[in-house]
């Protein structure tokens, strides 16, 4: 419930327009990554790229495992990649931070192509521009929680005592506090990547990449850290890249999702527009069983006023959850009228209200 | 069980490709029967032979001259015999004008107490005192002092020298790709062959041993290096980097430290190859408890060679069980670990000033109870069992050895070679073959081909009494926590007692026999096979085993079906391990009637004019060995995927 | 904390007490080296061996205060160690004259120093309760006569001849073969494998042939028969291949470091003069191998009974 009007206030702060209004803090061109031993003559061939996975598979026995993939991330914008299970978001992500060295393309940070950084200045930035959480934690098994949180700064040669200071307040920050002499194979998943969270946000990078955190935890707890990183996200106000292959999740942290398949992007959107408008029946496919209600503000199901609608019944902004605004519709005898800054967009009614909750049984 | 059958269906037609060369082998056998055989008589020498002795006596005439000699063999030399000599003055060997070692029996039980509590706790610290008096109080104390001194210095050398190998081999594809050939040959290569040339290079004594352990030890250190670095989770490794790590970092910081559980298992296995060594090495005057097996040995002397046999058992126990528990992460509280250090400090200095704590108390003492028993244990069998022991030697020379080493050795080698690189296309597909091929080429250049057929049917036995004894033994201990827990400590003593111990009773039951020979390769391979396939029956998911049960499946049905199937890897590792193990008998076997290259091996090493044969024969056991494992690893790729 | 610590003192101290008493370490004077200096001797691994180099090592150590090391070593090895300067006397050698070529002719690091007066006799031996039975199996000529009993799993439808210490040099293939015998060589592969089957085949009255020699300890406990081949003549062993004849009797003698007898200091001496039977050999060898005396046990027993003996060896130095 918490979690769901955090965003929601989120999503009213920050609309679309404003996402183009600024410089993006990531700014991806075309970018690919080809595994195989010819992975270089791939992407000089306009003929081969066009072939798809398996045919290039077939034909070269190279695996393209991002292909061509464009999107910039705005400034402390929590930016998901949602995609099945071999799309390349993983193999995307490591792009990002050249732990997987693309095979062609730009990824612009702040500015500066990463892609011709040399060896120390790539450091340089692992050490203080982003820094990532993996899906299996890659904790140090013969490190204390404290020791494994300050492992980046010892990288980066901070003494101790400060190391150990900025170590706790994170350990704090994270809900760690009284574990810090623990080893991890002494805590449960969850509160290991709670470690792996703090370590991440250690070294106060500005950008916080996550390949798939909590799909390896039970549901329970996978909540709870969702909730957290939605916690953290409003408190530390990070940029974040965040992969999944669960659309719930995408949608419930997204700021905007981008959907992959095969390597390729399929949609950019907000959640709200991917279940509204999807691109494909891909998407649409995807998207069928989101409970619509939760997702939909009214904006995707007001319709113009007709002639016979009385237009003095309540207001409501174009961004509100369906399912907010179900007590008000149906509470009222008039049609609820969809206003933002005083303009009338559209408005809503009995119909369109049950409309979208019917679809969902 | 869908997954068990459907293999099972696809047999058949290569079942029958098999089927008909073996038919075809042996119709052809008949009418080339003795012909092609390339035998080669006890005395006769071929010219490689000859050509191997004159480099031989070249080097020796030479080692006076040679610069090579001079700046760096005894400069090698004079380096680990300091080392090896300044153990020994510390722990064995009387020293700096003293009757007595530095630190006396008193202070070395203290020191090993302490280092166990420090790292394994205080039950193998119990056990490593426990042990150690035991050393004394069989009567042996300043020979278990000069093997151990002997084996630290060893696994010392191949530990500085082995684990870094071992991390460039495991970061490094390139470096792994060449080193594992060369670790292959240096663990198969049997230690008799460069026994005699170590103590051209080397001279005689302590350095010349302790290389000959460190050849026969360092392999296994660097092997497990390697694969404890290139088995560290990629993600710890990846997370590492994304946090801006450089490579020094890397390793220093996260693949060490993440490898150092299976790193100091690698140092435990170099201890207990160093230990096995050290009986072997007693052959070029190796100090210690080697020493006693062998000479009790000349005079068939089994109760002082198994008081000896006991001890070395017992050094090997404690250093296992205190590099094992070593892996453990424990702290020791700190009043604990300075009370330690501050009685283990009065003990060495006790046992430095006076003579009861520096000489082992001669007064109290069991090992001529465990001599008398050990003997009388013996006699017994050697007067009891031969009756039933002949029948079934004879049985398993006629139904077994003989047919297979018939059809082996008075094939024609041509014919021989050909049905192997067959058989190996079969298996593992022309990779298999070529490795084969190339190998079958070896063994005739060596001029030893008779020979080395004659080995590979005695090895073929044994390997498959091995995983008849594997798979009835390890199937019960894998089934059965009691009976695991009761044998393995056998089995891991098994392991340890130098074979030269049980070869004297096994004479006495079977004569100088091939069978001998290979009862001797089965016992001391037996043990691996057979823990390697009750860990692999534990592992088998207990809920496959409750739901077979479930099904109705007899105890039987469920081993059968279920438990053997699933441990199919295991099945397959320990016949490939059961089959090095024996290999690297096959010496051993030279010396109680398995004739072929064992005995042209052993020959060679005690009369200076076979030597190049005895080289030669070396060199065709380590080939036998690349082949076999080969095969085998293919076969069992083939038979797990 | 401060408990443990406590706890810690007293122990210490209470070990600190238990230790003021007994003798200190140095209290009894090491015995010092003479001017003899130190005698290397190599043990060639066999008990007439050792009888010889304990009998020697007791009289250098008492009568000569020579520091005598004894080094534990296969023949073979042995003599490289003369070139090296680790050996200074092998003292009981048979024959190896492939040994002799390279070592003293050759590489000129080691010279003889004379005959130890015992005698080596190589050859084929069979169990005594079978010499008594079938006395005619004493006679090779008899030999195919008797091949169906001396049958093994190893020698197939021959009879079988147990050979193989690796250390000797046989001609028995050659043998075989030149004497028409219907036999197989059999290697047992060590001196253990044969002693065991002689054994076994005393007690068990089983029928063995083997190759064998004298003196060996084992000679004390059973009393092998040699089988008599055709007379060794010189010259009969030339030729390798067509070996037919008997192996010669062997003087066992002494080789030393070229070094060692250069500096022709006492133990050079008493090597040079070291001489005894083969009654005196097997009595040492008895005490080693039967009675489990120590070397210088059994060497102390032997010299106190022949002084005499021990003074002709002494009596030139
Ligand atoms: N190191 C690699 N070598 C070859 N192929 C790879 C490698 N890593 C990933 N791939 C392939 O790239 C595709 C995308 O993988 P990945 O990025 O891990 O997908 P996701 O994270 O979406 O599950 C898959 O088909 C995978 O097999
Ligand atoms: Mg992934």
């Amino acid at each position: 419930m918490c979690a769901v009007r955090n965003k929601q206030s989120r999503n009213g702060r920050r609309n679309r327009s404003e996402w183009f209004g600024v410089d993006p803090v990531i700014s991806v061109g075309n970018l690919w990554k080809v595994f195989g031993s010819n992975a270089s003559q791939v992407v000089a061939s306009d003929e081969l790229k066009s072939l798809s996975r398996q045919e290039l598979m077939d034909r070269t026995g190279a695996v393209a495992a991002v292909r061509g993939v464009d999107f910039d991330v705005a400034p402390g914008e929590m930016f998901v990649v949602m995609g099945l299970s071999g799309s390349g978001k993983s193999t995307l992500v490591r792009c990002l931070t050249r732990l997987v060295e693309p095979t062609a393309g730009t990824i612009m940070f702040e500015g500066e192509n990463i892609l011709e950084a040399d060896a120390k200045r790539l450091r340089d930035l692992r050490r203080n521009k982003f820094s990532m959480v993996f899906q299996h934690f890659g904790l140090l098994p013969h490190r204390t929680v404290a020791d494994n949180v300050g492992y980046g700064l010892e990288i980066r040669g901070v003494p101790r005592a400060k190391r150990g200071e900025r170590s706790q307040e994170v350990i704090d920050l994270v809900g760690l506090t009284g574990y810090e002499k623990s080893y991890p194979d002494q805590l449960s998943g969850g509160m290991q990547q709670r470690v792996g969270l703090a370590r991440a946000l250690a070294g106060d990078p500005d950008v916080l990449f996550f390949d798939e955190p909590f799909s390896a935890l039970d549901p329970l707890i996978r909540r709870d850290m969702q909730s957290e990183v939605i916690r953290l996200h409003r408190e530390v106000g990070k940029t974040m890249v965040f992969i999944t292959h669960d659309l719930s999740e995408a949608l419930k942290l997204g700021d905007r999702i981008l959907i992959m398949r095969d390597g390729q992007v399929v949609q950019v959107g907000t959640g709200d527009e991917l279940v509204g408008a999807p691109a494909d029946d891909y998407v649409r496919d995807f998207v069928k069983d989101v409970p619509r209600s939760h997702v939909l503000t009214l904006k995707w199901i007001m319709r113009p006023p007709r002639p016979d609608d009385e237009l003095d019944g309540p207001e409501l902004s174009p961004e509100t959850v369906v399912r907010e605004a179900v007590r008000s519709v149906l509470g009222a005898d008039k049609p609820v009228k969809v206003v933002r800054d005083g303009e009338l967009l559209g408005v809503v009614a009995d119909e369109e209200i049950l409309g979208v909750v019917a679809g969902e049984v | 069980m869908v997954a068990v059958a459907v293999p099972r269906r696809q047999i058949p037609r290569k079942a029958l490709i098999v089927g008909g060369i073996v038919l075809a082998w042996l119709v052809l056998w008949l009418v080339f029967r003795n012909v092609g055989t390339l035998a080669l008589d006890a005395s006769e020498l071929t010219p490689l032979h000859r050509w191997i002795n004159s480099v031989n006596d070249a080097v020796g005439a030479s080692r006076n001259s040679n610069p090579v000699f001079l700046y760096f063999f005894n400069e090698i030399r004079l380096v680990i015999d300091e080392f090896v000599t300044f153990v020994q003055a510390l722990i064995a060997q009387p020293s700096f004008g003293r009757p007595v070692p530095v630190i006396g029996w008193l202070g070395v039980v203290a020191i090993a107490g302490f280092v166990s509590l420090a790292v394994a706790g205080w039950r193998v610290a119990l056990l490593a005192v426990a042990g150690f008096v035991f050393l004394g109080l069989q009567g042996l104390w300043q020979e278990s002092m000069d093997t151990l001194s002997l084996t630290l210095a060893a696994v010392v050398i191949a530990l500085l020298f082995g684990i870094p190998l071992g991390i460039w081999a495991g970061l490094s594809d390139r470096a792994n790709r060449i080193m594992t050939p060369v670790l292959d040959f240096m663990q198969t290569m049997p230690t008799f062959v460069y026994l005699a040339p170590l103590t051209l290079f080397f001279l005689i004594g302590p350095a010349s041993a302790t290389i000959a352990t460190l050849i026969y030890a360092a392999p296994p250190a660097i092997r497990i290096t390697a694969h404890a670095i290139r088995s560290v989770p990629h993600n710890t490794v990846e997370a590492s980097e994304s946090l801006g790590a450089t490579r020094k970092q890397t390793l220093l910081k996260v693949l060490l430290p993440s490898a150092r559980k299976t790193i100091v298992l690698g140092v435990n296995q170099t201890i207990m190859a160093a230990l096995s060594m050290v009986t072997i090495a007693a052959l070029i005057d190796a100090p210690g408890l080697g020493k006693t097996v062998v000479k009790a040995l000349q005079t068939l002397d089994v109760g002082t060679a198994f008081n000896a046999g006991l001890a070395i058992v017992v050094l090997a126990i404690v250093l296992d069980r205190v590099t094992t528990a070593a892996t453990e992460r424990r702290s020791l509280p700190r009043w604990a670990f300075f009370g330690g250090f501050g009685v283990t400090g009065v003990a060495v200095y006790f046992s430095y000033t006076y003579l009861w704590a520096a000489e082992f108390p001669s007064e109290v003492e069991i090992g001529s109870s465990i001599r008398k028993g050990a003997t009388a244990v013996t006699e017994w069998v050697q007067d009891s069992l031969p009756v039933i022991t002949n029948g079934f030697k004879d049985f398993v020379t006629s139904v077994l050895i003989n047919p297979l080493q018939a059809l082996l050795a008075e094939s024609p080698w041509f014919l021989v070679a050909l049905v192997i690189v067959a058989l190996s296309f079969l298996i593992g597909g022309v990779r298999a073959a070529v490795v084969s091929a190339a190998c079958l080429g070896v063994l005739v250049a060596t001029g030893l081909w008779q020979d080395a057929m004659i080995t590979l049917a005695s090895t073929l036995v044994a390997t498959i009494l091995v995983m008849i004894l594997g798979v009835v033994v390890g199937v019960w201990m894998g089934r059965s926590r009691r009976a695991d827990r009761f044998i393995r400590p056998i089995l891991d003593a098994g392991q340890v007692m130098p074979a030269f111990v049980y070869l004297v009773p096994i004479l006495a039951l079977f004569s100088a026999t091939r069978f001998t020979a290979i009862i001797a390769a089965v016992v001391f391979a037996a043990p691996v096979a057979i823990k390697i396939i009750a860990d692999g029956i534990r592992a088998v998911s207990p809920a496959t085993v409750e739901a077979s049960t479930a099904l109705g499946s007899s105890s039987w049905q469920t081993i059968v079906k279920v438990q053997l199937p699933m441990a199919r890897r295991a099945l397959t590792l320990a016949a490939n391990q059961g089959l090095i193990y024996v290999l690297s008998m096959v010496v051993v076997g030279g010396l109680v009637g398995a004739g072929a290259l064992g005995y042209d091996v052993v020959a060679g090493f005690s009369q200076g004019q076979l030597y190049g044969k005895g080289l030669a024969a070396g060199v065709a056991i380590v080939v036998l060995g690349v082949m076999l494992d080969r095969l085998t690893q293919a076969a069992a790729k083939r038979w797990t995927n | 904390m401060a408990r443990h610590s406590v706890l810690g003192a007293v122990l210490v101290g209470a070990l600190a007490l238990a230790g003021c008493g007994g003798a200190k370490v140095g209290d009894s004077s090491s015995g010092a080296a003479g001017d003899c200096g130190t005698f290397n001797l190599a043990v060639n691994p066999w008990v007439g061996y050792e009888a010889n180099a304990a009998v020697l090592a007791y009289v250098a150590e008492k009568e000569l205060k020579c520091k005598v090391t004894k080094k534990e070593l296969k023949e073979e090895v042995a003599w490289q160690g003369f070139g090296t300067g680790e050996v200074d006397a092998v003292v009981e050698n048979w024959g190896h004259d492939d040994l002799r070529k390279k070592y003293i002719d050759e590489q000129k690091t080691a010279v003889s120093a004379g005959s130890t007066g015992v005698k080596g006799q190589i050859g084929w031996y069979v169990p005594p309760w079978l010499a008594k039975e079938h006395p005619d199996v004493l006679d090779w000529n008899n030999l195919n006569k008797y091949a169906d009993q001396f049958k093994t799993s190893e020698s197939g439808d021959k009879g079988q001849l147990l050979d193989g210490d690796p250390s000797f040099v046989t001609n028995d293939e050659a043998l075989v073969k030149n004497l028409n015998l219907n036999y197989k060589v059999v290697y047992g592969g060590s001196e253990t494998a044969l002693i065991q089957a002689f054994r076994q085949a005393e007690k068990d009255k089983k029928w063995v042939i083997g190759y064998f020699y004298s003196p060996q300890w084992l000679l004390n406990e059973i009393k092998l028969e040699k089988v008599k081949l055709p007379e060794y003549k010189p010259g009969c062993d030339a030729d390798a291949e067509k070996v037919a004849c008997d192996y010669p009797d062997y003087d066992l003698d002494k080789i030393v470091s070229k070094k060692f007898a250069d500096a022709n200091g006492p133990a050079y001496q008493l090597v040079k003069n070291f001489k005894w039977t083969n009654e005196d050999q097997n009595t040492v060898a008895k005490y080693i191998a039967e009675d489990k005396m120590k070397p210088e046990d059994a060497a102390k027993k032997w010299v106190e009974a022949n002084g005499d003996k021990v003074k002709a060896w002494l009596a030139k130095a």
